[in-house]
């Protein structure tokens, strides 16, 4: 099977800091995949640098196209849809345009409409609060509109910064269901980046372990649970 | 109390066009975080391309149509060439960019058409409206194209895809990006509009003041004084902000001893610093909170 996503010797800079150290990975189309590392060991910057929203050395390619010197938004124009750390919500406007603010750069009108439908089916509380300031929204409704409205892409790969970040365990748990459920149904890869382990490694099939902006172990998801050092230093027991 | 209607109607006439300059004002403030000093010079630019027009003998409202379509392609270019490179720049480098740019159309202008004023007709005649002594016919004629405009780019920003990308890219540009909104090309589109809201304020405003390259300034003065008073974050705030200054303006003239119409100026400045100092997000600005 051919990589979707292809990273090697990713190198990314804050100005002078250098925050990734030759980072390389591939994700395989259709794919569940989980980074795992503790703070500061470059998960963020890892998905800020795919989306090019940081300056990077390396090579990324996306279904055999170099990603390099593409703006954000042509990447994402590729589909590759970004659920940013803080969630990205427009806060000023309703849960309606959030959505149809997802779905911007798709010309097919007529299934924005069914989509959206389908995004109400998938996250009831949206189709309540639709004409709701997005605002106004608790943290977890924040979160799936911020799914949602990555979905309302049609994207063929998601990253996820840290979405339960904030949540309650048990809208985790939901929230997670659902991420299962798209990469299934909808064929999505999904790229995940998590500091809830434990969950993220029920979900995931692949896993890759980031310190200090190097990956240090990859594998199937239940082979990195059962690794004595990832338990000790991720699941903590 | 015809005195007082009448003051009244004339400032809501006035501040159809303090409406414009400040919705002018407040869309490329939203767009860059910069306030354009040179929002009244490009105006009156504009509105010396249309009197050109005219002089070439085209008729009123194309030449109000054309203008507005050059206006729109100007404030694209002028962003182009001179605010993207200096996006990441400091305050005080913008600054300085919004002056330059100030004084060169000023010059410019002054060098084509000369500093002499200039008679500028209006479509709507002077007469009396409807044999009222209250309000002229271009006085509401001001007031019902402002109207026109303002409900124009209501519906434009409110249900359009390309208005709900601009408020995006307004709002959040990294977010926006993310959602895969070009935020640099909605910047130009901003400037693009609020170059050409600009021009329907100086085409309206200049059978009143006279067309000549200084015609602005003041206008431009109290503009920013109803966008400070609406509140720099509220295209809404603006509109308001740009009536209530017209009405204002015209009642402190009449009403308040030694004003008159020489001092109306002042009064327009003091109001900008009241609002600063005791309500700086303006009436209708959404109060921004800092975490530190």
């Amino acid at each position: 099977m051919t990589a979707m996503l292809n990273v090697r010797d990713l190198r990314a800079y804050y100005g002078q800091v250098q925050a990734l150290h030759g980072l390389s990975f591939a994700l395989n189309e259709g794919s569940l995949t989980t980074l795992l590392g503790a703070n500061g060991a470059g998960k963020t910057t890892t998905l800020r640098a795919i989306c090019n929203m940081v300056r990077s050395t390396g090579a990324i390619e996306f279904e055999g196209k170099p990603l390099s010197g593409k703006s954000t938004e042509n990447v994402v124009r590729l589909g590759i849809a970004h659920v940013p750390q803080g969630r990205g919500t427009f806060t000023t406007m309703t849960v309606e345009e959030n959505l149809q603010l997802g779905a911007i750069t798709r010309t097919d009108k007529k299934n924005i409409v069914a989509d959206i439908e389908r995004m109400y089916e998938h996250f009831p509380v949206l189709k309540e609060r639709h004409t709701q300031q997005a605002g106004t929204l608790s943290g977890g409704e924040q979160q799936m509109l911020a799914v949602a409205r990555a979905l309302m892409l049609r994207p063929r790969l998601m990253l996820l910064d840290e979405p339960s970040f904030g949540l309650a365990p048990l809208i985790v748990r939901d929230l997670f269901k659902i991420l299962g459920k798209i990469n299934r149904e909808d064929k999505v890869t999904i790229l995940v980046v998590e500091q809830n382990a434990q969950l993220a490694l029920e979900l995931a099939d692949q896993a890759y372990v980031i310190e200090t902006g190097k990956i240090v172990m990859s594998g199937n998801a239940k082979e990195i649970a059962s690794n004595e050092d990832v338990r000790k230093s991720y699941l903590g027991y | 109390m015809e005195l007082f209607t009448n003051q009244v109607l004339a400032g809501i006439a006035t501040g159809a066009i303090y409406a414009c300059m400040a919705l002018a004002v407040v869309m490329i403030y939203q767009a860059i975080d910069h306030l354009n000093f040179a929002q009244g010079e490009m105006a009156m630019f504009s509105t010396f391309i249309s009197w050109q027009l005219m002089q070439w003998g085209v008729p009123y409202w194309w030449s109000f149509l054309l203008t507005l379509a050059i206006s729109f392609a100007g404030g694209i270019l002028i962003e182009r060439l001179l605010f993207k490179p200096l996006a990441k720049a400091p305050v005080l480098t913008n600054v300085a960019g919004f002056i330059a740019l100030f004084a060169i159309v000023n010059s410019v202008a002054g060098l084509t058409w000369d500093f002499t004023i200039k008679q500028y007709p209006t479509p709507f005649g002077s007469s009396p409206f409807l044999g009222s002594q209250l309000i002229s016919t271009h006085q509401v004629g001001m007031i019902g194209v402002t109207l026109l405009m303002l409900i124009g780019l209501y519906l434009f920003f409110q249900f359009t895809r390309i208005g709900l990308a601009m408020r995006a890219a307004a709002a959040l540009p990294e977010s926006a990006r993310l959602v895969g909104v070009n935020t640099s090309w909605m910047i130009a589109l901003g400037w693009g509009m609020a170059s050409a809201i600009g021009a329907v304020a100086g085409i309206l405003i200049a059978p009143v003041v006279f067309l000549e390259p200084n015609m602005m300034g003041g206008v431009l003065v109290y503009g920013f004084a109803a966008a400070v008073l609406g509140g720099l974050s509220s295209p809404l705030g603006a509109v308001m902000g740009g009536f209530l200054v017209g009405v204002f303006e015209n009642l402190a003239g009449t009403y308040i001893p030694g004003v008159g119409n020489e001092l109306k100026l002042p009064i327009a400045l003091a109001l900008i610093i009241t609002v600063l100092v005791f309500k700086p997000a303006g009436l209708f600005g959404r109060a921004i909170v800092k975490r530190v």
